[in-house]
């Protein structure tokens, strides 16, 4: 069969909103883009702990702390799941660490940004996740089977994550002045770049969107940020606290709220490996699989003793 | 600040705008843990269905790992799990030949058989 003629079939499926799987014929492409982005997403949730990881011995009690960690734990699945998904597709689980790890892959920018107080883990579970949690929905639907199951897991234990964030900056603003200045500080430095998670504006796109004509993505940067600007401007309000915009405003006509222009140049630097915590992640994601060498070498070992052993018996 | 930015996701970020440093991956260690598949039943009286995989040392080692990251909110009360090199797949391209068989025996299914209303449920 024709090159052509595969590729007719592929997007045929996909128009008909037949899933990929693993051992399905796909444009090279297609792979490609995939395993980028699967493994760039799984790449987030890992070095996504390192922010929350700051504080769980710092949590004002035991019951936060215990949250804590359950949220740092699911991060780690949810890597888990993502890489495996990377991996039906050819990509082997040391490659994509071995790219992490020495800067070639890429990670969710927002990660690289400090946690300064302990109501920034109420503003990364209210508007990181938030943010995050609008991406993974619309990826629920995503064309390649693997990558749509895990976010379908991913989705099921998210919701918590906002929630607790959400629930914790409620309880800052109903304490203590200092209290409820602390959560306005943490909103202030999260909004922006959590509007930046969203990615570049569509109409900077000088290539014709392969993704969408995909079905990987379903919809734009534009209409997932819209979205979310209009639930958090809406939210902040229940928590009596203000956005860092003085853009911000309801448009009638448009149904939507109008908001300011987000600083691209912070952006482009930070994915370029300069923001204020780039070089401190890739430290510690460095340190931590360095460490672990020995443990992951000494379990081989001692699974080669085992089997030694059955085959003598 | 380059001009001609390409449409990119969260998520997707194209090697060339990321500024990467592009080192080759120099420390793959030829000794890594294998790949298992993880089956889990959901609860007592249903079938063990997949849920994913993982990487483990040995079988113990994969059937507490899949505890940790397949259950963590009570999702199974018993896990298989098998290393995915001992897994044969049907192949996709020859799905038309190896389910063809079935496809012109529509008697196999009960509509198959029209029978008076008197019958009752049948």
């Amino acid at each position: 069969m024709q090159v052509q003629d595969l590729e007719k079939i592929f997007q045929d499926k996909i128009d008909a909103e037949i899933k990929i799987e693993p051992k399905d014929w796909m444009p090279e492409a297609y792979r490609k883009t995939n395993i980028r982005q699967i493994s760039q997403h799984a790449h987030s949730e890992v070095v996504g702990m390192l922010p929350e990881g700051n504080w769980i011995s710092r949590a004002p009690s035991l019951k936060r702390k215990a949250i804590l960690i359950a949220k740092v734990q699911d991060e780690a699945g949810h890597g888990l799941y993502l890489y495996s998904a990377a991996e039906t597709l050819g990509s082997s689980r040391d490659e994509m660490i071995a790219d992490l790890l020495s800067g070639k892959a890429k990670y969710s920018s927002i990660f690289n940004y400090p946690t300064l107080t302990w109501a920034d883990m109420g503003a990364i579970g209210w508007l990181v996740d938030g943010a995050a949690i609008l991406n993974q929905v619309m990826l629920c639907r995503t064309s390649y089977g693997p990558y749509a199951r895990a976010m379908v897991r991913i989705c099921k234990e998210e919701s918590f994550h906002q929630r607790q964030g959400f629930e914790s900056l409620l309880v800052l603003s109903k304490g203590t002045t200092e209290q409820k200045a602390m959560c306005q500080d943490a909103i202030n430095r999260w909004w922006w770049p959590s509007l930046m998670m969203f990615g570049p504006k569509d109409s900077e796109s000088t290539n014709s969107d392969q993704s969408m004509k995909w079905k990987i993505k379903r919809k734009t940067n534009d209409e997932l940020r819209q979205q979310f600007v209009d639930m958090a401007a809406m939210q902040v309000k229940v928590l009596g606290m203000t956005l860092p915009d003085p853009d911000l405003k309801w448009n009638e006509e448009r149904k939507h709220y109008d908001f300011g222009e987000i600083n691209w140049e912070e952006f482009w630097n930070v994915v370029k490996g300069n923001g204020p915590c780039n070089k401190q992640r890739l430290a510690a994601r460095n340190k931590a699989h360095d460490d672990g060498a020995w443990v992951r070498e000494a379990a081989m070992a001692y699974q080669a003793k085992k089997e030694k052993k059955r085959n003598a018996a | 600040m380059n001009c001609t930015i390409k449409k990119f996701y969260y998520g997707d970020i194209p090697e060339d705008n990321s500024g990467s440093s592009n080192q080759p991956a120099s420390n793959v260690s030829a000794n890594s843990w294998p790949l298992w598949e993880v089956f889990i039943r959901s609860k007592q009286g249903l079938d063990h269905k997949h849920v994913g995989s993982l990487h483990a040392a040995d079988a113990t080692m994969a059937i507490e790992n899949a505890r940790d990251v397949y259950t963590r909110r009570q999702e199974g009360v018993s896990i298989w799990v098998v290393e995915s090199k001992h897994i044969t797949a049907s192949n996709p391209d020859e799905a038309g030949e190896l389910y063809e068989p079935a496809a012109d025996k529509i008697y196999r299914h009960p509509t198959f058989y029209d029978l008076p209303d008197e019958v009752g449920h049948m």
